[in-house]
Formats: structure tokens, C-alpha cells, sequence
């Protein structure tokens, strides 16, 4: 520790601190354009500026590091008069294009400048322009504006492990961009806008679209993966018009995926505003009395065990949970959450959670990841993963069709045999995961969501207790979920009753009556032809257009919803903005026909359904923190290790911008497809 | 007059061969094995005793830089670098060093890179000068062919390789931290220190930077002594250096001469004196165009080191003596000036980025008579916001020679002054 | 601006690999990206060698990120960064006149009179008609004591006035190889003209 003074007050600090975090633990505020605390110190700003005794010359509190009994003084008139030098060339080659610049009002150059600008420009020479490259469907750049502070450069690099950008030439012709015009390629580019402090890189769907004052802000969590970033909507009046992420260093640091945060143009296209009704193989505008009166008569007549339910990716908790115990009522077991199809031992959460958490990732030292995209179906958690290979003595192997992950991976093999060679010890990646004092596995969707899942699930857990990934601290076996609704159906046990009936078995004439929350990810053809579907949800995606019946739901913008990530980590969304037309949240919805149904839930409010929630299934007391679970006293999973099929593990999502029925309802991620899978787009068409 | 017998330089006008031979009848590689059988200890308190300080500009005590190398390993290998990126306006002295005198460059490299316990050294020379990085080239294999390199360099018992690197265009690269970047093969642009090159340099190894010049001295020191070479010069600015002489004089001309050798004979000897003779001097740059440019009644008894020039607030650097005469247009001299610094400025850092191409135009405008007292006020306040907030000194560099023409040519500065309004563009309201 | 077309791919020649090669072994293990000057350097030679214009296409700069393993947009960071690689195609001989204040002070502005009088180019950053000759601006050249200097592809021709210069100029306009480099007025290096007043004893000995 070194105990240092700044502006007379005494603080002490870890060594190695900057002046700046001395700074800001003696409370105070140094501004800054260049540093930031994730990225590595640039120290190129200088706007950081302060005195030091015994130091001649102003210095950069972001790269100079403590020494113990520093005196440091960052309010003296020689401090702010180096600050305002630094303002005034800032400046000189900016634009004064405030008023139609996206950033004004959220602007650190703009904020800054009223602390140490001058109230006129003394510069009387011409302004340097700048080209304004195209980045493709998201970040827009308007490069007259951008202060070189290399923030992108080193997001890009470091974070997002994706170099594509840089500064090229040099002195004031200095140029941050890709130097070959290009997309960005990164599925966390978004950041960038984020993080550039000034309106050099603006989000090119949000162009023009609302001041930062006029938003009404809403903490919430994101649902587009089974991370569960913490977001923040900003809405104005009835429209969602931006998602922002919100700081929590145990989930998503401050990053967020491109889907989550430029999904939300899909929340206003193909919406399910009214209940619609099937009549003569043609769907039309019906009333809710009409349209619970259909679904009542068709189930007063079914066989309870000719009935079904199947959970969509983005439903909350607390409709799962209602949904669940309506069919309960009814006298049905047929109940599914996995509408990938996936099968494997549920009996214990520490059989699909993502044990070791993603801030333990941190702690690993060793990584093998099964059946899985971690880039396209968690992009923040791949991150997370990034930044602990870049800290070092940390391997990573794959077993999948191998990608560009932004790390280095051991390629171990496509398909289950791989798991075999490790079992075996004939892979030499074996000798680095017994090696490993902290070894973790990732078992992906692709490695469950077919006919052997649950094998493979036997399998790979076996190779956590061969690799010594269970330990009293240490629990280094995880799922990795893509489905936000996922591990909060398990929870509550949204899955075949006793003698309940499957995804699959209710395909296929399995049942007369299915019930769809927001699934859309069925094959829809498989369904049978005589079945009667029923489809809540928010969106006109294909179960809606399968659907007989139609019950307009509230999309996770539009409603107070309770959310478990694949950490198993509880977690709230707030309603933003009302449901569009007639559409209502979906507990409601259910609650409503229950008792239109004469089985009435027995929850009135949410309030009610969340006590309720948390009684039945303990887990949900605990909001926002997680407990992470101790990896020893476990049985092993249900299944056998050995009947796995040689079958390569497929990708589970065939693009990273197009993946439910709100990112598929975007015009922005449509134009992400375009650009990124051009292929694809034209299929499409 | 420096005595030829007290040169380090005898073929520094390449009268005789480069070549290994030639260069081992004029000494070099005289008894290296003893000299580095003297230890690591000796040999640099020898060097600090000598009173060398870096030949490169700054004026750093050799021996003591030296010194700030770590004694014993933690596993990572130490680097020396020389700095052969001679991009100062003005200087070309290296240049001699490297096509005339190869082998006392490449001596100096094992002895001090011995006395730093290096095993390798690189030497960075700037790009533009191909056929003397093509001759140093052919120097050095010479050497490693005569078993002067490689494994047990010279019989020393000290295995050492140097490899030669070309730049590409970049005068920032002269700085010692950016020339680390660039050797990594990453853009030329400075590091903020701490940490400091003895501590995290190259490949983030212990590093020493060193100029040309300091160290192909360094084997004639330590073959003749450090009191030899400590009894030239003046106290503190001791031995010899290599002036070059440009501009007007009749003369151009390198030449090795005593550290604190009056600036007047340097012209009026060795350069054949200024043209149209020593009345019609106008002024001098006395060390590289980022040394503040002195007047005619400065230069009258001006004597040529460190301390002195430091005492009339500008500098040696690197010796090199720019002469004009009362011919020249100074202000456009120093114009120019700003204008290489504006070319060459890496971009890093907000105030020379932005303040070497305003501090140019402004001087540009003045050139041209496009230029109000005030605008001369504001340029010379826009100096001091540009030097001293910058990563690293080529700020000062770039402030230093404005401030030096308005310190001494603040009149003929003032009397271009106009009552210029700059034009005030629609364009700008517009937007 | 000036447009050019930038070849879609780009493969190091049996020369320039072999140059690339033994660049890279000079520098320690696992620390190759070093070795981007120099492969540029390599690539800009062959493209001399093969096209008779000294540049480095943005193809090469792939190629040096790939055998490199580094980000291609580094490579083009340094590309862009160091003046001696040009990023577009030029002229056969590449006139690069020094213009920094010791040049000026001796004359370049005279230089570059005679470099556009002779190549009919009309500022900097210019190729002549002929494809011949690409006039550039460059700073200090490291010369000084032998100013003015104007820079012939690889060679420094020093000590020049408008006479000299028109003269080499017009001699590679007329087919003749480029002449040694050096002083154009018969010094020897930087020692003065005449009156050497430092090393006299020191017998004059042809390299």
C-alpha cells in the first residue's frame, strides 16, 4: 500500500494504483476522454493532467503510477490552465455540429468543455475534414468529430478480440478506422458507441431518433441469450427506442451483445396487437371473449393427457410458473421448456447451470468447451472468456465445428469421439486439463439438443470428475444456455409430468391441443396436422402463423418479469413501455382463462404469483446475487457415457443476428445478416 | 584547435578504407578482450569517469545510464539499442560514424552491451539512409566473419550478436521509446514512462538506448582513458563531438572538435566562415532544429556545449550548427521548421497533434503577411499549451524553436505584423 | 486524388521470400512481428523489381499480417505511418527532395524548380506524364553538411544546384542508369569543399 496525498487529503492505495484512482479514492473527479478502466492506458488525451510535487512537468494521472508519500494536487490554477490548453486543441479541429449531433446531451467532450472551454474559438484556421467510413449496419461515423483517443482502437483489440480497427497515418492525418472500409465484425461492436466519448461513433439505427433528456430510463435485463445482461431501455412515450447496457461486473462488466442492443427495432414491427382466431384455415381479428371461449371449448373436450405445453425462449418466470400450474389444473403433464428438443437429467440444478458463474471464469485455468458457439450464443460471456486468456496460463480446447473465438483453442475433435479421447487420455489435450488446478467445461446446446443429449451430458460430466473440475471451491462443470427462458423453467420444473410427454412426443399428433408460449423455434410442420395451437406470445413468427388460436402477449420491454440466466442468477425486468394494442403480460392472460375455465390460479397480482413463486421453489428468494454451488456430493447425471453416437456436433444457431422472433421481426439485424451472411440474406429473400 | 591526434574519428571523412583492416591499423578491436576482461563495474566507472554524456541531444552521463541496467537477471535478457535514426534537422554526424567508421560503432556495441550484460544489440537506422545501412551491413558480417561477433565476441569469452534494423520515414522514431515501438513493429509512437527503457524496454526486457556517437566513443575512451578524455572540453562537458556545420557558411562541414569550442570558430575555422563574411551573420541554430535559434550578438561568444548553450535557454543537441545569414529570411527558416514537426508529429497526443499544425499555419500566416500582433500573441501562447503536456519531448521540440525566434527575433517577428482579420467563413455559421 | 488499381492478391517472390525469411530469423522467437518493416521494405522491392514502381500494395500488406500472425490492420498502421512506403504506385525514379530548412537555406527551392522543369510534374506528390518520375516533399534527410539533397530512389545526390540537378535528371530522362550516389561537386563526404582544416595527415586512400 502507499499512502499518498491528494489536495491535502490523505489516502492509502494498492501500489501499482495510478495517481488518477488515488484521485478518485480521495473523491476526486479527474475528467478523462482517452482513459478507461477496462481498456489498457493510452495516456494520449492528456486531459487527466495534474500536479505532483517534485515533478517539473504537468503529468498524466492515468498512466503514472503511485509511489508512497506523492503529493498530489489536481485543482491548482497551473492544473486547470494544462487542462484548458488540452480543451482548446481538442477542439480546434471539432466540429461545432452539437445540435445535430447524436451525442450532445451524453457527450464527455461537451461536458467537459464547460469546465475548461473557452466560450469562443480562437482557432482562424480551416478544420481538418475526415471521410466518414461506412461500418456497416450499426455504428455510424462521423470522423470530423473524433478526438483520437483510441478507445475503440483498444475496445476492438483487447475486449472484443476482433483487431479491425486502428489509426493509420499520423500527426493531425491520423485516422481511426478499418483503412479497408468494411463491416465491423465483432458482435460486441456496439460498444464502441458506448464507449467513444464524443459523437465520433453514434448508433447508426438510433440516427436522429430523440434526445437523451426526452428518454424515460428503465433498469431491466436482457433477454436476447441466457446471459442476462443488465440493460437499461430508454423509452419515450409509447416506443422502446434504445438499449443500453447497465453496469454489473458479476454478468456483463458494461458490455452488450449487437443483437441485445439493436434488436429493439424488432419491438415495433409484426406485433400481435389482438387476438386473432382461425376460421376456415384463415386467421382473423377476434375479441378475448371470443377467443377464450375457443380454446375453453376445445380443452373441455380433450383427453387431459391430449393436451400440451411447450415454453418459448423468452417467456419470464412467472407466466411459465402460471402456465405450469394451469395445466396442472387441468390434469396434464405434458410440459416442455426445451423446445430444441433437448433431453438431459434435470434433477439437479448443478446439472444445468453454469456452475462456475461467469465472473469465476475469471478464476479458471484451464477451459474445454463442448457443442458450443460461446461468440454467437453469449457474446459477453465469450468475452469473459477472452479477458482470462489474455491474462495468461490459461488453455482452451474445443470439441465442435471449430470457429474463430477470439481466443486460441485446442481443436480437439468435431463430435463425441473427441470426448472419448480425452475420457481415454489418448488426446494430449488431456495432460493440460489434469494438470489444471481450476479446469472448467462448457457443455453447449449443440451437444444436447439431440437424440444422445443425454448421454452426452453423462459423458462430459464424467469428465469433470476425472479432471478434477468438482471440488468443495470449485464447481467446473457448466451449460451454457442460449435461452433466456431456460433455466428458469427448469427451475420450476416446466418439463414432462409423470408420464408426461416430451417436445418431440408432442409433435407429431402427440397431442390435440398445443399450447405455445412464444415457441417459435418448432419445427412447425412436425406439429400435427389436426392439432390445435394455441400460440401466446408477441410476435407474428412462426408460431402465430401455425396458431388457431392467437393470444397477444407482452414482449419483455412491456412487462415486470423475473428472469434466471445460465449462471442460475435470479433476475428482474421492468416494464418500459405499455403492451401495444390489446396485448396484455402473459401471466394475466393465463390468469384470466384460468378462470374463464373455471380453474381459476390462485395468484391475483404479481405480487402475489412472486411470493408464491419464491415459496415453491426456493432459488427465487435470492434476487441479482448468485450462490455458486459446491462442486462435490453430486451424483452424476442420468444417462449412459457410453451410448453417444459419432455424430459432429452441429452449430446451434445459424447466424448470430437472427435468432427469435424479435430479432427476426429487426430491420437492423436483417441488414446484420446482409452484411455479415450474405448467403443467408438471399435465401431469405 | 582539437589536436588530429585527439580525434576518435581519423576517417571520418572516409579518406581511408572502412573496411576491417584499414579500420583495425587505424585501433579499433585493439585489445577488446582485455578491456572487457576489466569487468562490467570497471568498464562503466570508467565511462562515468570520462564525463561522457549522450551524444544524441539530451546530454545524459553515459556511464550512468549504464548504470541503471540491472545487475543480475530475473530471467529476462537485457537489450542494448543504438539509436542511428539521425533525423534532426541539421545533423548528419551518425552518417559519417556509420559508412566511414563502422567497426568502432560495432566495437562500442560489444563493449557496452557487455557492460550491461547484453547479449544482443540492436542499432536502428533510419531507412533513408540504404547505402550506409547496406556498408554497416557488410561491416558487421566483416566482423562476424573475424570472429569479432557472434559467440565469444573478440576471445572476450562474451557471446554477442547485433542485428541491424531499418526504419522507414519516421523522425519520431529518433525518440528512444518509439524507437522500442518501432523495433517491435508497431507505429513509432512513444510510451509514457515510467516505466523507464532500464526497466521495461524492448520486447518489455531491461533496455539501454544509446546514440551512434556515444558509443562508437566508448572503445577510445576505454583504450586511452577516461582522463584523457575528461582533460578535453569543459568541467561537466567533457571530450569531443562531432559539430556539423550548415547553412551559410562558405564551407559546409563535419568536423570532430572539443566540446566548448567557441561557436565563432567553429564557423570561422572549420566552415570556412559565414558567407559574405562573420559581420553578415543573421543567426544560428546552434543544435538541431529543435534548439532555440540564437541572434548575431548571441553567437559572438557563444562556446559549444551542454552547459553553455542550457545557460542562453537553448541547447547543444546534437551539434549541429545551422548558419544564416542576413540574407535569409529567419522567420520562414523557423516556419519551416514548424513544419516539419507538424509532418512528423506521431499523432499520439492531443497537443502536438493538434498544436503543431496550428503553431504551423499561424507561422505560415505570419510568413505571408497574413498575420495581426494578436495572432503572433496567440501563437506564442499556443507554444507553451503544446510544450511540457505531451507524452513525450517531441512537444517541447516542436514549441522550442518559435519561442527561440521570439526571444531573439521578437522584432523582426513583430514587424510583419499586419492588421490581418482572418476571413470569417459562411460555411461555418451554416452548419 | 490520384486513383490506382490495387491487385487482388500478391505472393513474395523466391527473392523477396527468401529475404523475408532470413528478416524474421533476426529477431528472437515468438517476437516475428518486428520483422513488418523489413517485409514491407521486401514487398515494396519486389514491386520495383517486377513492375518497375516501388510500392506496396494492400494484397502485400495482407500477405506480411498473415506470415506474421498479426491483424492486418496493423500492418496497414505501419504502412501508412512510415513515409518510405508508398501506399500507391510511382514513377520509375522517385525524386524526393529534401525542402527542410538546411536544404532550403542552401537551395532546394531551386531543386525543385529543376525536378518539375525537367519531369513537367506540377507539385509534390505528383507522377510525371511519362511514368518516369514521382516528385516528393520529404523532410531532413540527414545530410545537412552537403545540402541541398534530393533523394533518387535509394541514392542521396548532394551538394546540387539547378544545373546539377537538371543534368541528372535529364540524363535518366535519356535512358542512362542511375549514377553512383554522392557528392555532385566531387567532395569528399562531409569533409569541406576545400581548406580541410581537421585530419590532414591522414593519406587520402580509394575505397
Amino acid at each position: 500500500m502507499a499512502k499518498v496525498t491528494v489536495d491535502g487529503i490523505e489516502v492509502e492505495i494498492a501500489n501499482g494504483s495510478s495517481v488518477l484512482q488515488a484521485a478518485e479514492a480521495a473523491g476526486k473527479e479527474i475528467p478523462r476522454f482517452c482513459y478507461h478502466e477496462r481498456l489498457s492506458v493510452a495516456g494520449n488525451c492528456r486531459m487527466c493532467l495534474v500536479e505532483i510535487e517534485k515533478i517539473p512537468k504537468p503529468v498524466a494521472s492515468c498512466g503514472q503510477p503511485v509511489a508512497d508519500g506523492m503529493v498530489i494536487f489536481t485543482d491548482t490554477e497551473n492544473v486547470r490552465k494544462s487542462r484548458r490548453g488540452v480543451m482548446e486543441f481538442l477542439l480546434i479541429n471539432h466540429p461545432l455540429d452539437c445540435p445535430i449531433c447524436d451525442q450532445g446531451g451524453e457527450c464527455d467532450l461537451q461536458d467537459e468543455a464547460v469546465s475548461y472551454g473557452r466560450d469562443t474559438s480562437r482557432y482562424d484556421e480551416n478544420k481538418r475534414a475526415a471521410a466518414q467510413p461506412d461500418w456497416g449496419p450499426l455504428v455510424k461515423t462521423t470522423m470530423t468529430r473524433c478526438i483520437h483517443c483510441t478507445r475503440c482502437i483498444r475496445f476492438s483489440t483487447e475486449i472484443a478480440g476482433v483487431p479491425e480497427l486502428g489509426a493509420t497515418a499520423r500527426g493531425e492525418n491520423m485516422q481511426v478506422g478499418t483503412y479497408v472500409e468494411k463491416a465491423l465484425s465483432s458482435e460486441l461492436s456496439g460498444n464502441l458507441i458506448d464507449l467513444c466519448p464524443v459523437g465520433a461513433l453514434t448508433s447508426k439505427p438510433y440516427a436522429y431518433t430523440a434526445r437523451s433528456w426526452e428518454l424515460r430510463k428503465t433498469d431491466s435485463v436482457d433477454i436476447l441469450d441466457a446471459v442476462g445482461a443488465n440493460i437499461r431501455i430508454d423509452a419515450r412515450g409509447a416506443e422502446v427506442l434504445r438499449i443500453l447496457p447497465r453496469l454489473n461486473d458479476d454478468v456483463n462488466e458494461e458490455w452488450l451483445g449487437d443483437k441485445s442492443r439493436f434488436s429493439v427495432d424488432g419491438l415495433k414491427r409484426r406485433r400481435l396487437d389482438r387476438p386473432w382466431l382461425r376460421e376456415n384455415g384463415k386467421l382473423r381479428a377476434a375479441s378475448w371473449e371470443e377467443a377464450f371461449a375457443a380454446i375453453a371449448d376445445k380443452i373441455k373436450t380433450a383427453a387431459p393427457d391430449r393436451i400440451g405445453a411447450i415454453a418459448g425462449d423468452l417467456a419470464d418466470t412467472e407466466s411459465l410458473l402460471a402456465l405450469k400450474e394451469m395445466f396442472q389444473s387441468l390434469g396434464s403433464p405434458n410440459l416442455d421448456c426445451r423446445q430444441d428438443g433437448a433431453v438431459f437429467d434435470t434433477a439437479q440444478r448443478g446439472f444445468y447451470l453454469f456452475n462456475t458463474s461467469i465472473a469465476g471464469i475469471e478464476e479458471a485455468d484451464a477451459l474445454l468447451i463442448i457443442g458450443s458457439n460461446p461468440r454467437h450464443e453469449a457474446p459477453v460471456l465469450n468475452a469473459r472468456i477472452r479477458k482470462r486468456w489474455l491474462a495468461g496460463n490459461f488453455e482452451a480446447g474445443l470439441i465442435g465445428a471449430p470457429h474463430d473465438l477470439t481466443y486460441a483453442t485446442a481443436h480437439i475433435g468435431l463430435g463425441p469421439d473427441a470426448i472419448t479421447s480425452l475420457l481415454d487420455g489418448t488426446h494430449p489435450f488431456a495432460e493440460i486439463l489434469k494438470a489444471a488446478k481450476k479446469p472448467m467445461l462448457i457443455l453447449g446446446a449443440g451437444a444436447l439438443a439431440r437424440p444422445d443429449g443425454a448421454a452426452i451430458h453423462a459423458a462430459a460430466w464424467k469428465l469433470a470428475v476425472q479432471f478434477g473440475m468438482l471440488n468443495d471451491d470449485w464447481h467446473g462443470f457448466n451449460m451454457l444456455h442460449h435461452a433466456a427462458a431456460r433455466v428458469g423453467a427448469l427451475d420450476i420444473g416446466f418439463l414432462p409430468g409423470p408420464g408426461g410427454k416430451s417436445t418431440a412426443q408432442m409433435l407429431g399428433g402427440g397431442t390435440d391441443i398445443l399450447w405455445l408460449l412464444g415457441a417459435d423455434s418448432l419445427d412447425m410442420q412436425a406439429i400435427g396436422a389436426d392439432t390445435f395451437v394455441i400460440y401466446q406470445g408477441h410476435h407474428g413468427d412462426a408460431g402465430a402463423a401455425r396458431a388457431d388460436v392467437i393470444l397477444p402477449g407482452a414482449a419483455y420491454t412491456e412487462k415486470d418479469g423475473t428472469y434466471v440466466n445460465t449462471e442460475g442468477r435470479v433476475q428482474q425486468g421492468f416494464i418500459a413501455v405499455k403492451p401495444p394494442g390489446d396485448a396484455r403480460e402473459d401471466w394475466r392472460i393465463l390468469r384470466a382463462i384460468s378462470a374463464y375455465m373455471g380453474h381459476a390460479l390462485r395468484y391475483d397480482t404479481l405480487q402475489e404469483l412472486r411470493a408464491h413463486l419464491a415459496q415453491a421453489y426456493p432459488s427465487f428468494a435470492l434476487t441479482g446475487e448468485l450462490r455458486r454451488l459446491a462442486g462435490t456430493n453430486l451424483t452424476a447425471p442420468a444417462g449412459d457415457p457410453a451410448a453417444v453416437s459419432a455424430a459432429p456436433f452441429a452449430p446451434v444457431l445459424k447466424n448470430y443476428y437472427q435468432t427469435d422472433p424479435i430479432s427476426r421481426a429487426s430491420p437492423t439485424m436483417a441488414a446484420c445478416v446482409a452484411a455479415h451472411y450474405p448467403a443467408l440474406a438471399e435465401a431469405a429473400e | 584547435m582539437l589536436n588530429d591526434a585527439d580525434r576518435i574519428y581519423q576517417n571520418l571523412y572516409g579518406q581511408q578504407d572502412w573496411r576491417l583492416s584499414a579500420a583495425r591499423a587505424r585501433g579499433d578491436w585493439n585489445g577488446t578482450a582485455d578491456i572487457l576482461a576489466r569487468g562490467r563495474d570497471a568498464i562503466i566507472e570508467e565511462v562515468k569517469a570520462s564525463g561522457m554524456r549522450g551524444r544524441g541531444g539530451a546530454g545524459f552521463p553515459t556511464g550512468m545510464k549504464w548504470s541503471f541496467m540491472p545487475k543480475q537477471s530475473d530471467g529476462r535478457p537485457s537489450y542494448l539499442v543504438v539509436n542511428a535514426d539521425e533525423s534532426e534537422p541539421g545533423t548528419c554526424k551518425d552518417r559519417d560514424i556509420i559508412r566511414h567508421e563502422p567497426q568502432k560503432l560495432i566495437e562500442g556495441c560489444l563493449i557496452a552491451a557487455f557492460a550491461m550484460g547484453a547479449h544482443t544489440a540492436f542499432i536502428y537506422i533510419r531507412g533513408e539512409y540504404y547505402n550506409e545501412a547496406a556498408r554497416l551491413q557488410a561491416a558487421i558480417e566483416e566482423a562476424y566473419e573475424a570472429g569479432l561477433l557472434g559467440q565469444n565476441a573478440a576471445g572476450s569469452g562474451w557471446d554477442f550478436d547485433l542485428v541491424l534494423h531499418r526504419g522507414a520515414g519516421a523522425y519520431i522514431c529518433g525518440e528512444e521509446s518509439a524507437l522500442l515501438e518501432s523495433l517491435e513493429g508497431k507505429k513509432g509512437m512513444p510510451r509514457m514512462k515510467p516505466p523507464f527503457p532500464a526497466a521495461m524496454g524492448l520486447y518489455g526486457c531491461p533496455t539501454t538506448v544509446n546514440n551512434v556517437e556515444s558509443i562508437a566513443g566508448v572503445p577510445t575512451i576505454l583504450r586511452r582513458g577516461a582522463a584523457w578524455f575528461a582533460a578535453l572540453g569543459r568541467p561537466k562537458n567533457t571530450g569531443t563531438k562531432i559539430f556539423c556545420i550548415s547553412g551559410h557558411v562558405n564551407r559546409p562541414c563535419n568536423v570532430e572538435e572539443e566540446l566548448g569550442i567557441p561557436l565563432k570558430d567553429l564557423i570561422e575555422k572549420h566552415a570556412g566562415g559565414v558567407r559574405g563574411g562573420w559581420d553578415n551573420l543573421q543567426a544560428v541554430i546552434p543544435g538541431g532544429a529543435s534548439m532555440p535559434i540564437l541572434n548575431k550578438e548571441m553567437c559572438e561568444t557563444q562556446l559549444m556545449d551542454f552547459d553553455s548553450l542550457a545557460a542562453v535557454r537553448s541547447g547543444l543537441g546534437s551539434g549541429a550548427v545551422i548558419v544564416m545569414d542576413k540574407s535569409a529570411d529567419v522567420v520562414k527558416a523557423i516556419w519551416r521548421l514548424s513544419k516539419f514537426f507538424k509532418h512528423e508529429s506521431c499523432g499520439q497526443c492531443t497537443p502536438c497533434r493538434e498544436g503543431t499544425g496550428w503553431m504551423m499555419r499561424m507561422m505560415d500566416r505570419i510568413v505571408q503577411g497574413k498575420a495581426s500582433m494578436a495572432d503572433i500573441a496567440l501563437m506564442e501562447q499556443v507554444t507553451t499549451q503544446v510544450a511540457g503536456h505531451t507524452i513525450c519531448a517531441f512537444g517541447d521540440a516542436a514549441a522550442w524553436p518559435i519561442q527561440g525566434l521570439m526571444r531573439a527575433f521578437r522584432p523582426l517577428v513583430e514587424q510583419r505584423a499586419t492588421d490581418y482579420k482572418p476571413p470569417q467563413p459562411l460555411a461555418q455559421a451554416a452548419e | 486524388m490520384n486513383t490506382h488499381t490495387e491487385p487482388t492478391d500478391f505472393v513474395f517472390d523466391e527473392i523477396a521470400q527468401a529475404a523475408a525469411t532470413k528478416a524474421i530469423a533476426r529477431y528472437p522467437a515468438g517476437k516475428q512481428a518486428s520483422a513488418v518493416m523489413a517485409l514491407l521494405d521486401i514487398a515494396q522491392r519486389q514491386m520495383e523489381r517486377l513492375t518497375g514502381s516501388a510500392w506496396v500494395p494492400r494484397a502485400a500488406m495482407d500477405v506480411i499480417a498473415q506470415l506474421l500472425g498479426i491483424a492486418s490492420v496493423r500492418v496497414y498502421e505501419m504502412a501508412t505511418f512510415y513515409t518510405m512506403y508508398n501506399t500507391k504506385p510511382v514513377g520509375k525514379f522517385h525524386l524526393q527532395v529534401c525542402t527542410t530548412t538546411p536544404c532550403w537555406l542552401r537551395g532546394s527551392d531551386e531543386v525543385v524548380a529543376s525536378c518539375k522543369k525537367v519531369s513537367g510534374i506540377e507539385d509534390f506528390g505528383q507522377t510525371s506524364a511519362d511514368g518516369l518520375f514521382t516528385m516528393t516533399e520529404v523532410e531532413c534527410l540527414g545530410g545537412c553538411v552537403n545540402a541541398p539533397i534530393l533523394q533518387i530512389n535509394d541514392n542521396y545526390y548532394e551538394d546540387l544546384d539547378a544545373t546539377r540537378t537538371e543534368a541528372l535528371l535529364n540524363g535518366l530522362k535519356s535512358g542512362a542508369p542511375l549514377p553512383p550516389a554522392g557528392s555532385s561537386i566531387g567532395r569528399q563526404a562531409s569533409a569541406p569543399v576545400t581548406n580541410q582544416t581537421a585530419l590532414l595527415n591522414n593519406a587520402k586512400l580509394v575505397e
